[in-house]
């Protein structure tokens, strides 16, 4: 009887404490997302020096702003287009192998596919700021501003939309008006069933 | 090898297990094993020659494999010399193998690719995170730096918005139509985090983010997706992230457009417009028609394909399980439907779960088939309501045009020999 007595006590303890336990992981299950708690700061990581951030920040935006000091101009781009583009772009920048800069002749089939500086980008600064960062494929980055500013300004020429005498800088090249500028049209699909 | 194998051999690499092999004349049985362990070490190394990870010869495998003591356990597991999947190289990207793959994840090795100046080689102890502009403090962050706040893991997909690609003589895989998706496991911190901490302006409503390869490739984001799910990521699948997906730190934005998932990243910049960097104007844009060019297009619509049956395969007449994967970077997947008729009739395949918010669902569809030639399909539905469309329907509501974001139904037509095409 005592013994009965004994297991009965033992099985409530246990089923007692299974409970609580139940209860505090269903508690800590409920409670609110970690980052709620979190400090307002770690304190991980530390502050960055203007000349660190100077040397990485090197994006061009369309209003100008990141355009460096210095100018050039399309007879300069010209010469520095042969020796280091036109190998991958073509000799006049229509045929190849890589990518199309020039609009070129259109009436010959595929105007449609044509994605060219003229006729398909909507910023000149874009042009400033990709040759900078990424061309020549093989050499990025060993550009000067000058060869950028002055490949730009050929690039921009070869596509009608900038005289070959005229200085190319930071001040100009932000107001070249595009022609594809107005093409473009921020995504307007929308969750939901519609095919956009 | 079996368990029980595997368990002698770690019975011998007990580092304290220096004994004599014969104690007291009498052989003990832990060191029995171990040295029959160590002598199949030397039967394989003599009789394969070259670590069990190169191809084996069919003259060099044995006749009957439970006749000659299995390779030690190694430093790094293999693929079995039998299976060969293989990504697809171009120039400029990878594709992955989905033909060969099964259930939800994609091996790391075998995650597609895309690159714009290629895979660089970046030392972890030298990586930096620089977080500038639009911040009350512009901060540096290392790797280990990135490690020490809280971390996040979510399964999704990622996938190129230029992944499509047809076929005219129908011999084309789902390797080549869609191989530019691909699903891990993320690991990293929540962009979120670091936001906090550098103390990113209510005022910002874009960020660049640029890597560190030699495109030095830039895409803007819109700053809403930084405190929403957006993930610095620096795991894969449970290790580093590879290379080839940016190691070692890379952004990781669930369900939008890859390009824009910048790999090797270095740099985020905050500001209150976006930079129109030449991926984001020239090349991930889309006709849409009347003219119109589609920009800042994030969002991956639904998807889904067949993946089995599937060119190259080949069919017999009778109960086929037919097998795919979906996903929809609007949210979950709420169903696939499959039809077996040329789209006359449509059956919900069953989803295997887990079924994963802006993740690639596994699905299946058990298919009687009486040899008849006919056409076989599959469309998502997400749970936000959109139906995976037709080629025709995708072409209509952009002016003709083809281009990013295009994630038309693939259909298979099945012959009556059992061959399996793509039918555009």
């Amino acid at each position: 009887m005592i013994k009965f007595i004994g297991s009965v006590v033992v099985f409530a303890t246990l089923s007692i404490t299974g409970m609580s336990l139940r209860f505090s992981q269903q508690r800590s299950r409920a409670l609110p997302a970690d980052t709620l708690s979190q400090p307002a700061r770690f304190g991980f990581g530390r502050a960055a020096t203007e000349a660190e951030i100077a040397a990485v920040d090197i994006d061009v935006r369309p209003d100008g702003k990141g355009l460096p000091k210095g100018e050039g101009n399309a007879l300069e781009g010209k010469a520095i287009y042969a020796l280091k583009c036109g190998g991958c772009h073509g000799a006049t920048g229509t045929e190849g192998p890589n990518d199309r800069l020039v609009v070129g002749d259109t009436t010959k089939g595929g105007a449609r596919r044509i994605k060219a500086i003229g006729n398909y980008w909507p910023h000149a600064t874009t042009v400033f700021d990709y040759i900078r960062r990424a061309m020549p494929f093989n050499q990025p980055g060993s550009l000067t501003d000058r060869e950028v500013y002055s490949l730009t300004a050929f690039l921009l020429h070869a596509n009608g939309l900038w005289d070959e005498k005229a200085v190319l800088n930071a001040k100009n090249l932000p107001k070249i008006q595009m022609p594809a500028r107005d093409k473009f049209v921020p995504d307007d699909r929308k969750d939901g069933p519609e095919i956009r | 090898m079996t368990g029980k194998t595997a368990l002698k051999y770690d019975n011998m690499l007990q580092p304290d297990d220096r004994k004599p092999l014969i104690t007291s004349g009498k052989i003990s049985r832990r060191n029995l094993l171990a040295g029959a362990a160590a002598a199949s070490i030397v039967l394989v190394q003599t009789a394969s020659g070259k670590a069990f990870q190169a191809a084996l010869t069919a003259s060099e495998l044995a006749d009957d494999p439970t006749k000659i003591p299995g390779v030690p356990p190694g430093v790094l597991g293999t693929r079995s010399p039998f299976e060969k999947p293989v990504k697809t190289p171009s120039d400029t990207s990878s594709r992955t193998p989905l033909q060969d793959l099964h259930g939800m994840i994609t091996p790391s090795d075998l995650h597609y690719e895309r690159h714009h100046g290629g895979v660089p080689a970046i030392d972890p102890t030298k990586y930096e995170l620089v977080i500038h502009g639009m911040v009350e403090k512009p901060m540096v962050f290392t790797l280990a730096d990135l490690k020490r706040f809280p971390s996040v893991s979510r399964i999704a997909f990622l996938e190129c918005s230029g992944n499509y690609r047809g076929s005219n003589d129908g011999k084309i895989r789902p390797q080549e139509i869609c191989g530019l998706t691909s699903q891990s496991e993320w690991t990293g911190v929540a962009l979120s985090t670091i936001f906090r901490e550098a103390g990113v302006s209510p005022k910002a409503t874009w960020f660049l983010a640029e890597g560190g390869d030699a495109a030095v490739m830039t895409r803007s984001v819109p700053v809403h997706k930084g405190w929403d799910d957006a993930i610095i990521a620096y795991a894969q699948n449970g290790e580093a992230i590879r290379p080839e997906q940016g190691y070692p730190v890379r952004l990781f934005l669930p369900g939008w457009e890859g390009n824009a998932n910048v790999k090797w990243l270095r740099r985020i910049e905050l500001a209150d417009a976006p930079f129109m960097t030449r991926e984001e104007t020239s090349k991930y844009t889309e006709a849409v028609g009347g003219g119109k060019i589609r920009q800042f297009s994030f969002t991956m619509d639904a998807r889904s394909i067949i993946t089995y049956p599937s060119y190259p395969a080949k069919v017999e007449k009778g109960w086929i399980e037919i097998r795919g994967i979906a996903w929809s970077g609007r949210g979950k997947v709420s169903r696939v439907e499959v039809s077996t008729d040329a789209g006359k009739t449509w059956q919900i395949a069953r989803l295997q779960e887990p079924v994963l918010d802006k993740a690639i669902t596994a699905f299946r569809h058990l298919w009687h088939w009486d040899g008849t030639p006919t056409e076989i399909m599959s469309r998502t539905v997400d749970e936000t309501g959109y139906v995976q469309p037709f080629l025709k329907q995708l072409l209509n509501a952009r002016g003709g045009n083809m281009g990013y974001h295009f994630n038309p139904v693939t259909t298979w037509y099945l012959q009556g020999d059992g061959a399996v095409l793509f039918k555009a």
